[in-house]
């Protein structure tokens, strides 16, 4: 029986015919806002380092930080970082059981992005708002 | 072959390894980070650009040094096990697959111990 069923099987999902929803594409956001703060956690590490060196190393690293072009992938990664926080809460939730039929985890992921678009605005006030 | 039940030709294959405790450990460091990331990313955010004596200052503080070194160990375990997920979903190539696992391990055992260090030189006086 096992044999027989081999290659006959669904090969699930065919992202060419699939129809977005949200579960699927929060699930996938998941990914690679994960992937994506990993990489920016790699300059805040090279961050660190420069400011346990000297000033000019410091300068240079701090410097290109805080350019528009290191703003960009930090205030990026701050959005990824409040939907992987949140996202991440969902998936404990579901870990232990719970507030997993269809009409809850689509209620929950709109709550997921609602809040992540509050903290990151809050966050962006409390950096340059001088709070 | 076609002796074989369904059950025994699967045993010891798949995920009867340490599928199990990668999941408990991933799940552990994820609650972990939910207080060491808040508590990381305030005063990280607010020393950005505020000058290298400002971060000095802020990371001669005890609690904001061991917070930003405990934040940096269980972050980089959370992120090994993430990306290990990721190779292993996307890389069929068996050879391919375990280099890139072991090189991954070995990046990010690395950056934990640059990041330690780091903020330990500040915190000691750098």
């Amino acid at each position: 029986m096992s044999n027989a069923q081999q290659g006959k099987r669904p090969t699930s999902p065919h992202l060419q015919i699939y129809r977005p929803q949200i579960t699927s594409v929060l699930s996938i956001v998941h990914r690679i806002t994960g992937v994506g703060m990993a990489l920016a956690l790699i300059l805040i590490v090279w961050w660190f380092l420069a400011a346990g060196t000297s000033d000019a190393y410091f300068n240079m690293v701090d410097g290109f930080l805080t350019s528009w072009f290191g703003i960009l992938i930090l205030g990026g990664s701050l959005l990824a970082f409040w939907f992987h926080f949140f996202n991440g809460i969902r998936h404990l939730k579901w870990d232990a059981g719970l507030a997993m039929s269809k009409i809850q985890v689509q209620k929950s992921g709109r709550i997921a992005i609602v809040a992540t678009l509050i903290a990151t605005t809050a966050s962006l006030i409390y950096v340059f708002g001088g709070l | 072959m076609s002796y074989l039940t369904d059950r025994k030709r699967v045993a010891g294959l798949g995920v009867a390894e340490d599928g199990m405790k990668h999941w408990v450990l991933q799940r552990i460091t994820a609650i972990a980070l939910i207080p060491l990331t808040i508590g990381f990313l305030f005063p990280f955010m607010k020393s950005l650009g505020a000058g290298r004596e400002a971060v000095l200052e802020t990371y001669s503080s005890s609690f904001n040094a061991l917070v930003a070194i405990m934040f940096f160990i269980v972050v980089c375990h959370h992120i090994t096990q993430g990306i290990q997920i990721v190779i292993e979903d996307y890389v069929h190539y068996r050879r391919r697959q375990v280099r890139l696992l072991l090189l991954n391990k070995l990046f990010w055992g690395m950056t934990t111990i640059v990041a330690v260090f780091s903020v330990a030189k500040i915190a000691f006086g750098a």
